[in-house]
């Protein structure tokens, strides 16, 4: 730690001084999400019990409860086994969503931070694109092989 | 939101006879309330532009009968899916079929409480609003996973899979080419992202460069596809896979589905128009951010949604399905890469242009980016 | 002054109680309880699936609490990251075994005693964990401070956490190669 601060100098106060990672931003302008998220909540709920008071209900029948199947009975069940591909989309998802969400602080910081802290980032960004590369050589989002 | 509210009991008498807490805590429910109520009946009138767009692209009129052009139309169409009959298919799991539909309608319609409609006509101003949109709509892909998991029906387990790994995928491009805007910005607060494009044309994010250029497509193809949008529209293809995920789905449940989806293009739109396109910038110095001024303004945003709306319609028109493997391949081979390039370059165009430089005239800044692009090649 | 003020009802006139001090303490027990609910119904769920989507409850729930102290950065990128993100893979893991009609907690345990000292074990690390650990007591500052930049400034200075930041860009690079492997598998016949 010590060599690469020495190599790279002192950062100076930053944009907080050296306020904890974790200060507050104001509370009242989380209110109104919160109060957004449950009238949402509550709109489709209600519309949901709406319709149901509203809705025509007429009796029910096994050929009308049937999951759809172009008219024919359901032959099989629908939850059959998956392709890995989309396993595979996912871990690619979450492995890159993770680097986006780390690059944003950097984003917001990057007027304020010293111009050579860049190739610290360019090393981040510059492992991640080698790992993009392999995967792409070796075909993982490459449907159409099979 | 705050600040909105005080100068607002600060200009009126008879608000400042009530105590501060009340007419705060009404400030925010009426606000949100409007801004639901808005979202929805826009949500309602866009399907209705989209009739009405179709049906000019194919030589035919569209819906015209319910009042003036056609106009009420969505109000028709709403009563009668209130009114059919609620079936849910006897192989479905309830709980999660029921919980699907209200998850998908929050995650499309509970982000609009960052988006700045005017200068201080935001329910929530907060200082991270760019990142809560994007986590907000991130709900919205369980709520489809759910939707096609409990139909218990091979169509909208197919639907559901393809659509959110479609879905997912896309976040990627979209994320990134924000972050593009928020490193110009140094911000992801979206009223100072908006503030900081006021002036002239060339202060529009959107025309910052060679990299903002690019990264203002590349924001408004992935928002197509993570809209499932035309030529995306694969996961919900009528003539392979009948409706999708919500295959199963009737009465006002689907409507619930149908609204969210035209909601989250508002959204998207909406958004775009604030991170490129000047949000309520009129292209020319003009303060607009004066109580009654900032209306004008939300007029102006509102001209610039509708616009990116109907060229999403027009590309529908225009252009013809793409096949799920070329999906696939376009978002982590073409638009993943070009998005980081496109962050990257930016971060040197900032750099070199404006941190080192001093910052540029509109001119200096292409110059650079122009520099960087030639670098790169 | 704050809205957080929402109940905040000052003259006698009005018979509604203030409930401003209160506020955060119930929003802590609302969130709170979101979240425990949730781990509950996914440790308990008969099927896995379900599991799954309780697991939604329990994260929206964690990310609120991270809300209430003020670190809406984390909060997000939990929201991002975990539902939209880990919560798929689950899900579409679970699709992958095709295992989603197994019912779980049919069969008893087959070495109670083990897993019961392991529980115990690893709850007994927890709790002096947060027994040892020192917690800062600070009043909350009043006006909005941003806490993305300072992130973004911790992660590139090297006496914070310039090191862990670029090995976690190598782990993901590792797990990538991972994700590589699996793909290099389903060309095998």
């Amino acid at each position: 730690m010590s060599v690469l601060s020495s190599l790279v100098g002192p950062l100076g106060p930053g944009p907080l001084g050296a306020a904890p990672l974790a200060a507050s931003a104001d509370m009242a302008e989380y209110v109104p999400v919160l109060v957004m998220l449950v009238f949402a909540l509550l709109f489709a709920a209600l519309n949901l019990g709406l319709s149901f008071v509203l809705g025509k209900k007429a009796p029910s029948n096994p050929v009308k409860d049937a999951a759809y199947e172009c008219g024919m009975p359901p032959l099989s069940e629908a939850h059959q086994r998956f392709s890995v591909k989309f396993y595979l989309v996912a871990i690619l998802f979450v492995l890159f969503d993770i680097e986006v969400v780390f690059l944003y602080p950097w984003a917001v910081y990057f007027q304020q931070m010293p111009a050579f802290l860049f190739f610290e980032m360019l090393l981040f960004i510059g492992i991640l694109l080698l790992g993009w590369w392999y995967v792409m050589r070796k075909g993982a989002v490459n449907w159409a092989r099979e | 939101m705050q600040q909105w509210l005080d100068d607002l009991i600060a200009g009126t008498a008879w608000l400042q006879a009530l105590p501060t807490g009340l007419v705060y805590t009404i400030g925010i429910l009426v606000a949100c309330k409007l801004i639901l109520l808005f979202s929805s009946l826009l949500a309602g009138e866009v399907v209705w532009l989209e009739r009405r767009v179709s049906g000019r692209m194919q030589a035919r009129i569209g819906p015209n009968r319910v009042g003036p052009q056609g106009l009420l139309q969505f109000l028709a169409d709403g009563v009668k899916l209130l009114s059919k009959e609620d079936v849910i298919p006897a192989t479905a799991d309830r709980p999660v079929f029921v919980l699907a539909p209200i998850l998908v309608y929050l995650g499309a319609f509970a982000a609009f409480c960052v988006i700045p409609f005017g200068y201080g006509l935001v329910a929530a101003d907060m200082n991270v609003g760019l990142f809560l949109v994007l986590a907000i709509t991130s709900i919205e892909v369980v709520g489809v996973i759910m939707a096609g998991w409990a139909s218990n029906s091979k169509w909208a387990v197919l639907g559901a899979m393809r659509e959110v790994a479609q879905m997912i995928s896309y976040e990627l491009p979209l994320g990134l080419s924000a972050l593009a805007i928020a490193l110009l910005a140094g911000t992801l607060n979206l009223t100072d992202i908006a503030l900081q494009q006021e002036g002239w044309l060339w202060n529009w994010y959107v025309f910052r460069g060679p990299f903002a250029f690019a990264a203002f497509f590349l924001f408004f193809t992935a928002a197509l596809a993570s809209l499932k949008r035309a030529p995306f529209d694969l996961p919900e293809a009528e003539s392979e896979l009948v409706a999708g995920f919500h295959t199963e789905y009737t009465g006002f449940r689907f409507a619930i589905f149908f609204l969210a989806e035209y909601s989250a293009m508002i959204l998207f739109s909406m958004l775009a128009a604030v991170l490129f396109l000047g949000g309520w910038s009129p292209g020319f110095p003009v303060d607009l951010t004066g109580p009654a001024a900032r209306w004008i303004g939300f007029g102006i945003l509102f001209a610039k949604t509708a616009f990116l709306l109907f060229v999403m319609i027009w590309v529908r028109w225009s252009l013809p399905r793409f096949r799920i493997d070329k999906v696939m391949y376009l978002c982590y081979k073409v638009l993943l890469p070009l998005s980081v390039v496109c962050v990257l370059g930016l971060s040197l165009q900032v750099l070199l242009g404006e941190v080192l430089w001093g910052d540029q005239s509109a001119f200096g800044r292409w110059l650079m980016g122009l520099g960087v692009h030639g670098g790169i090649r | 002054m704050s809205a957080l003020a929402l109940a905040a009802v000052g003259p006698a006139a009005l018979p509604i109680p203030d409930l401003t001090p209160h506020l955060p303490g119930i929003v802590f027990g609302g969130l709170a309880g979101v979240s425990v609910l949730g781990a509950i119904g996914a440790a308990t769920a008969p099927r896995i699936v379900h599991a799954a989507f309780c697991l939604l409850a329990a994260l929206f729930g964690v990310a609120g609490l991270y809300f209430l102290l003020g670190a809406d950065f984390v909060a997000l990128g939990q929201v991002i990251v975990y539902v939209g993100g880990i919560l798929v893979l689950l899900v579409f893991g679970v699709l992958l075994t095709g295992r989603t009609q197994v019912v779980l907690g049919q069969e008893g345990p087959r070495r109670p005693t083990g897993a019961i000292l392991a529980g115990a074990a690893v709850f007994l690390g927890l709790l002096l964990a947060i027994g040892g650990t020192r917690w800062p007591a600070q009043p909350r500052p009043a006006d909005p401070t941003p806490t993305t930049a300072p992130i973004g400034r911790a992660f590139l200075d090297p006496d914070q956490f310039l090191v862990p930041f670029e090995v976690a860009s190598v782990l993901l690079l590792a797990a990538l190669v991972g994700a590589a492997y699996l793909a290099r598998r389903r060309r095998e016949p």
